[in-house]
């Protein structure tokens, strides 16, 4: 469709004229101006949400909300062109088989052992290994080898040496959704550890006795304490409520030797609509400060952040302080589990928090464990009751705790934002289906690509250059504060405000850093090249006369001097009533990264997504895509090439 | 850009052509100026019965007048306060902590200031127009503006020396009555009434510029917040008394030591200065959307935490640039 315009969400004057291209996977937005021709690359299985606005003088508006927080305003001039549209988006983003999604025709141009390769990059026997099972107190157990005692359980877990089989099946048979108690994490040190499973069904006055053996084992399996926490991450009220339905909680009086603790965190819906209210906040023009914050209060998002972080220090210090077992469970122990259990690993080892680490991480406690990748973030049409931002918690979580600990993390925040950006991208094989069970049946590994190969590929972009193994931050245990005045949690704007780029800090210090790293690097490596040639030097006699210097090329100027100079921003409007001051809002300077993101989901020009399209199917003819990168660009969010000068009030 | 105080228009609506004329001798050739009057309409108007006002369109036709009503100092004080108070809350509760932060509004007179100080910066680099601004003494909100409007179009205004001056120049000599307004900060029991946080807050609204500009600023936070320190107490005789005339008066020159004799030392300034500074030519804009401001935690949460692991991280930024 021609002559469609995409809309500056900041600076609503701003607008750019272009065409708008439909394709199997993806909604492409092609600027018509001479030079640049920018494109914006929206996936479908991106498309959160489309609206169709009142037809105005101008045309027919249609606003797209992105589950990566992208909100995409459009106007067609035609009516009926945008029904037609808004019809078809609806359609695409709502797949109805997984053989729709963007993963089973995206071709990197791998071979297929560069495939299995990929697939291989995380380890989850080796992760055990390292955490140091199979030992005297766990086992690898596989009861569960064809999913025969639970389908949302990997094949493989570990348990305690004394549970045996017959326990952990009678304990499978009394947990919801037979999810029995599994190791999560052990800590070699004490041997504490942290066990995660569902509720039991004990409604008001049932018991199990496999059950209740199965806390017990893991109670034994670490012999410098006497007793377990059993955690219960809901509020009280909703886990009573669920004794009426015949499941509940542990009763300490038929549990010996447990300490039970409820931990209020929320349920999936509350999350939701959580969001939903912070993210209206998000879009509101020009709000004031108490505008803001009163609405960051309101939809309790980071109410909500705090009480998992804080499940996650209550575990962790039992853990690592008080040599204590938790066992951890929620409803169906898939969501907040989930959560809290990443969490406290994360406080704990500081393995998780290098780059590896935390991928193993999101494997074993997320993507193992059968948290419901599909029916939370939508990979497919299904009920809109199921879609929470569960994992994205986690991730915000992590964040946080980026900006408390800036030395104790490998890697920065751009991986964090992209590695959400692909949990709903569909892009790679690692987020899709509800189970290791139904990947397995798909054959995910078969027939897609590991996102962690791309990422791991792409890492140097990733690293924190603040981040030393041996720092001191960075050794034991993370002991974040609790009391909101004492850890600031912040409004994550670089996630929900991620593509309005005049929001963000213009310049960044963690790109700086790196540069100057990368030159050190370079710089050491032409002094052991100098070296070396000044030692041959010496060793050969001194008959040469004449001793060429040659300069080494320094190709890369990496001092950021030029990104700075390009940050010439524009004034954002500073007095939406003063009709005298036309300014541009600043996004409009890097709007060219924001396209830059969206057509090569956040990496450079190495992306084999969008060098050579020719295995999609694109139903376009006229689409000329060349990477819009034009390469070498530091994958820096903020380094906006510098846009015309504004124009403003003449005389 | 220039600065002054209200003129004393009252509510007979006198005239003066000498200050007039004063004003009009700014303008550029064949381009108009802008008036910032630091108090909303309503407020301005008001001054006039008490001899006060704002300059009429009638005697300055060349000017246009633009209202960006910035809250009184009294106002700032109980801000400070409320927001001190929050900070020192120790209640597990985020609702309580945001809605007390919310009710503070700090951070919406942060906004307030950066945004007036934005508008007259733009004035003067995008139209090319002249700029005066006042409010009613020209002692606050008046100085907090032509600072800040200062380190946006000025490079020399961002490095440590340029700073000092600007901090001599538009506060110190300007007159910005130090000894009224940083007698007792946020724990004063009797209420002071001239009281006020204002050359806290301009501290602030910079932070928030270096924040988002962190590789524009010769100096970095703890420069910053030295210098909160001494503005309320200090053993330099720099901050001391309400301006030049009072300060030549207290014979402070020959019996005090200025406070810059003693951070441009070369020991001291290394303390001070940012590691990832690249000096640029450039025009600054800061955006003042909310989600572009955040509380100032190395002053106002300076002692909730333990400040090692930023501190740790500074160390290592620095490491990295030295090794370079």
């Amino acid at each position: 469709v021609e002559n469609v315009r995409l809309l500056d969400r900041l600076s609503s004057r701003k607008a750019v004229l272009g065409t708008l291209y439909l394709t199997a996977t993806h909604v492409i937005f092609v600027e018509n101006g001479s030079e640049t021709r920018k494109e914006t690359w929206v996936l479908h299985s991106q498309i959160s949400s489309i609206e169709k606005q009142a037809t105005t003088a101008t045309g027919c508006p249609l606003l797209i909300r992105c589950k990566n927080f992208q909100v995409i305003q459009l106007v067609i001039p035609q009516e009926r062109d945008c029904h037609d549209i808004y019809i078809s988006l609806i359609r695409l983003a709502r797949p109805v088989k997984y053989e729709e999604l963007y993963c089973f025709s995206f071709n990197p141009k791998l071979d297929k052992e560069e495939r299995e390769q990929g697939w291989k990059l995380v380890d989850l026997n080796e992760e055990y290994n390292r955490m140091g099972v199979p030992n005297n107190y766990w086992q690898i157990c596989d009861v569960n080898r064809d999913y025969g005692v639970c389908d949302s359980y990997p094949t493989e877990v570990y348990v305690p040496k004394s549970a045996t089989a017959h326990i952990i099946v009678g304990s499978s048979k009394f947990r919801s959704r037979r999810r029995f108690p599994a190791l999560s994490y052990y800590c070699k040190d004490n041997n504490a550890s942290i066990c995660r499973s569902s509720q039991p069904l004990s409604g008001f006055s049932a018991r199990c006795l496999e059950d209740e053996q199965m806390l017990q084992a893991i109670r034994k399996a670490n012999p410098g304490s006497d007793f377990i926490y059993v955690v219960d991450t809901r509020p009280k009220l909703n886990a009573m409520a669920n004794r009426a339905a015949g499941k509940g909680y542990e009763n300490e009086d038929n549990y010996s030797n447990i300490k039970f603790q409820f931990i209020g965190i929320e349920n999936i819906h509350v999350m939701r609509n959580s969001l939903q209210k912070m993210l209206e906040v998000c879009e509101l023009k020009s709000p004031s400060m108490s505008d803001f914050l009163w609405g960051l209060e309101n939809s309790g998002w980071l109410k909500h952040i705090k009480a998992i972080m804080d499940a996650g220090i209550f575990i962790a210090k039992a853990v690592a302080e008080e040599g204590v077992s938790v066992l951890v469970h929620c409803s169906d122990g898939w969501d907040r589990t989930a959560q809290v259990c990443s969490v406290a690993s994360l406080l704990l080892d500081p393995y998780y928090r290098t780059m590896k680490g935390f991928m193993v991480l999101i494997e074993k406690d997320w993507v193992s464990f059968g948290h419901k990748f599909n029916h939370r973030y939508g990979n497919l049409d299904g009920d809109p009751k199921e879609i929470s931002p569960v994992i994205d918690q986690f991730i915000e979580c992590v964040w946080q705790l980026m900006e408390q600990f800036p030395c104790a993390f490998e890697f920065n925040e751009r991986f964090l934002i992209h590695i959400q950006h692909h949990i709903y991208s569909c892009q790679f094989g690692n987020f899709l289906c509800n189970s290791q069970k139904e990947r397995r049946e798909l054959k995910i590994q078969e027939r897609t690509y590991s996102l962690w190969a791309h990422l791991w590929k792409n890492r140097a972009d990733y690293l924190n250059p603040l981040y030393r193994s041996d720092h001191s931050q960075n050794q034991g245990t993370l002991h974040p504060q609790i009391a909101p005045c004492n850890f600031l949690y912040k409004f994550w704007s670089g996630m929900y405000n991620r593509f309005e780029k005049g929001l963000h800090p213009r310049q960044s210090v963690t790109d700086y850093l790196m540069a100057v790293k990368e030159e050190t690097q370079q710089l050491e490596e032409e002094l052991e090249v100098l070296g070396e040639r000044l030692a041959n030097l010496q060793k050969s006699q001194l008959g040469d006369s004449k001793v060429k210097s040659k300069q080494q090329d320094r190709s890369k100027q990496l001092r950021l001097s030029t990104s700075n100079n390009s940050l010439a921003n524009t004034p954002q409007e500073y007095s939406n009533d003063l009709k005298s001051f036309p300014s541009r809002s600043p996004s409009q300077g890097d709007e060219e990264d924001s396209a830059l993101i969206l057509t090569q989901d956040n990496l450079k020009s190495s992306d084999p997504d969008l060098s050579a399209n020719s295995d999609q199917e694109s139903g376009v003819e006229d689409l000329s895509c060349r990477s819009p990168s034009g390469g070498g660009c530091l994958p820096s969010e903020d380094s906006g090439k510098d846009s015309d000068e504004a124009v403003f009030l003449a005389g | 850009m220039m600065r002054s105080s209200q003129p004393l228009t009252g509510t007979n609506g006198r005239r003066c052509k000498e200050d007039e004329k004063l004003i009009n001798a700014s303008l550029r050739p064949g381009k108009r100026g802008y008036i910032i009057d630091t108090r909303s309409l309503n407020v301005a108007q008001q001054a006039r019965a008490k001899g006060g006002g704002f300059e009429q369109e009638v005697h300055y036709p060349q000017w246009r007048r633009i209202h960006k009503g910035i809250e009184r100092f009294n106002i700032l004080q109980e801000s400070l306060i409320k927001l001190v108070e929050a900070c020192n809350d120790q209640s597990h509760n985020m609702d309580r902590w945001l809605s007390k932060l919310e009710a503070s509004n700090w951070l919406t007179h942060v906004k307030e200031i950066l945004t007036t100080a934005c508008l007259a910066a733009q004035c003067i680099d995008r139209e090319g127009a002249s700029v005066l601004v006042h409010g009613t003494e020209g002692t606050d909100s008046t100085l907090q503006v032509t600072s800040l409007a200062q380190i946006i179009l000025d490079p020399r205004c961002r490095t440590i020396r340029g700073f000092e001056s600007l901090v001599v120049r538009e506060w110190l000599q300007a007159g910005h009555p130090f000894q009224q307004r940083c007698a007792q900060s946020a724990y004063s029991n009797s209420k002071q009434k001239w009281e006020a946080p204002v050359f806290l807050l301009f501290l602030d609204c910079v932070w928030q510029i270096l924040r988002q500009f962190p590789c524009s600023f010769e100096f970095n936070e703890q420069f910053l917040i030295m210098l909160f320190e001494h503005a309320y107490a200090s053993q330099f005789g720099t901050f001391l008394g309400n301006n030049e005339s009072e300060r030549a008066k207290l014979k402070l020159p020959q019996k005090t030591m200025s406070l810059w004799s003693w951070v441009n030392r070369n020991e001291e300034l290394s303390k001070f200065q940012n590691p990832i500074y690249e000096a640029n030519s450039l025009v600054i804009w800061p955006a003042v959307a909310p989600q572009s401001l955040q509380l100032w935690a190395g002053v106002f949460l300076r002692w909730n935490r333990p400040s090692q692991y930023l501190e740790e991280a500074q160390e290592e930024m620095v490491k990295i640039i030295k090794y370079n």
